[in-house]
């Protein structure tokens, strides 16, 4: 992928992230901060699927930015073919593995697993 | 210290310490400090200092130069901590009674203050630093390639560039990333780009759009605040950016 593409990527998921963190804060000011993270509360949420799908939506969103902030970072810390494609490789891998653990949860709740 | 004797010796009334960082690849395992007195007038420039210990003192000093008048882009190096042209460094304008004096950063040294400049050649060289189109003003049935002044007006401050290299000793992307191109190049890709004769626009955005080209900057802004010809380079950077991101054409 050419890396203007990429890099206009990795603003979109930074704005797209700005909105969609706002909604997710702003629901959380629905009730105390501290209840926010009770079991109940939790598993609701992802049963709420409008919401489930903006919390899918964000882990997607900051998975790309973050990971690809990453391979960013580490390209310019040393250079080397080598080195090169396995940081590239490295970090997709390693997005796609957080994205799937991250919606193992969401779906495992959803689909009455926990 | 040694102390330097010179004709301006017997009129000046005032000196500075001068240190000169010496080093030598294929000798040294370090870099060294040698401290020399040196008388100064108002308007003695920093090279003139380096000369004045080269013809007193120590002669082996190595130091580039040309033209003595910020012009050849020769004479770049770390002068208290900052890069600038030691010959458009006045002793007087740095308010010190010491004045360090060391080789630029992000450049191999090849002795004492002088640096090879291979990779900033390269790097300009890669960014097609010439008008690209296929007709020619030089035949003699042709027109000259005409430009108004608000044309002139897009590009005419990056065409300052002296290639002295002070912006690429600035930058911290150049300082961990061997393959950056750097803004001394990526300010010329403007100047080419936004210059209403060239025709090589897509050519040139797609050279810099590359792993190690134009998204490694990260806004520092330490390019512009060395630059001794106001070219501005984070600015170009980011004009350029406009082109890549759809917000100019
Ligand atoms: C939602 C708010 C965020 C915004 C607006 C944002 C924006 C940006 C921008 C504009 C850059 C490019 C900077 C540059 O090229 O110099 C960047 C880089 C980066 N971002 Fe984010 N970001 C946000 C959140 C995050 C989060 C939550 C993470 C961690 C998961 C993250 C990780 C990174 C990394 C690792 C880089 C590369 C470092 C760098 O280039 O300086 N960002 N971000
Ligand atoms: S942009 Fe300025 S600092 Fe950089 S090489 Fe050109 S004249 Fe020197
Ligand atoms: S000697 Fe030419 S720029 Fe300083």
């Amino acid at each position: 992928m050419r890396e203007s593409t990429i890099m206009k990527i990795h603003y979109g998921t930074a704005l797209a992230a700005v909105a969609l963190v706002a909604v997710h804060i702003l629901m959380r000011m629905t009730m105390n901060f501290a209840d926010s993270l009770e079991y109940e509360t939790v598993l609701a949420n992802y049963k709420f699927i409008p919401y489930a799908i903006m919390l899918e939506l964000i882990l997607v969103l900051l998975s790309v930015h973050g990971f690809n902030g990453l391979r960013v970072i580490l390209l310019e810390l040393k250079q080397g073919r080598l080195y090169e494609k396995a940081v590239s490789y490295g970090c997709l891998a390693a997005m796609f593995g957080l994205i799937a653990y991250g919606s193992r949860t969401i779906i495992m709740t959803n689909m009455g697993m926990v | 210290m040694a102390q330097v004797s010179s004709i301006a010796d017997e009129q000046s009334s005032q000196s500075i310490t001068l240190r000169i960082a010496r080093y030598n690849p294929e000798k040294d395992n370090e870099r060294r400090f040698m401290e020399f007195n040196v008388p100064y007038e108002k308007w003695t420039t920093v090279l003139e200092a380096i000369l004045d210990v080269k013809k007193h003192f120590d002669h082996s000093v190595a130091v580039r130069y040309s033209c003595r008048q910020a012009t050849c882009g020769s004479c770049g190096m770390i002068i208290n901590g900052k890069p600038r042209l030691a010959c458009f460094t006045k002793i007087s304008e740095l308010d010190s009674n010491v004045v360090t004096v060391e080789p630029m950063n992000n450049f191999p040294i090849i002795r004492d203050l002088a640096v090879k400049f291979e990779r900033l050649f390269d790097t300009h060289h890669k960014i097609k630093p010439y008008l690209d189109r296929d007709d020619t003003e030089l035949t003699s049935d042709a027109k000259e390639f005409m430009q108004s002044p608000e044309e002139l007006e897009q590009y005419i401050q990056f065409a300052n560039c002296i290639k002295c290299g002070l912006c690429n000793s600035a930058c911290p992307t150049m300082a961990t990333d061997s393959s950056f191109v750097g803004p001394q190049a990526l300010a010329q890709a403007y100047r080419y780009v936004a210059d209403s004769r060239d025709k090589g626009k897509d050519s040139r955005l797609k050279i810099i759009d590359d792993s190690h080209g134009i998204w490694r900057c990260h806004f520092a802004g330490s390019c512009s605040q060395v630059c001794p010809k106001g070219v501005d380079p984070a600015m170009g950077i980011q004009l350029l950016r406009g082109y890549m991101l759809g917000f100019r054409s």
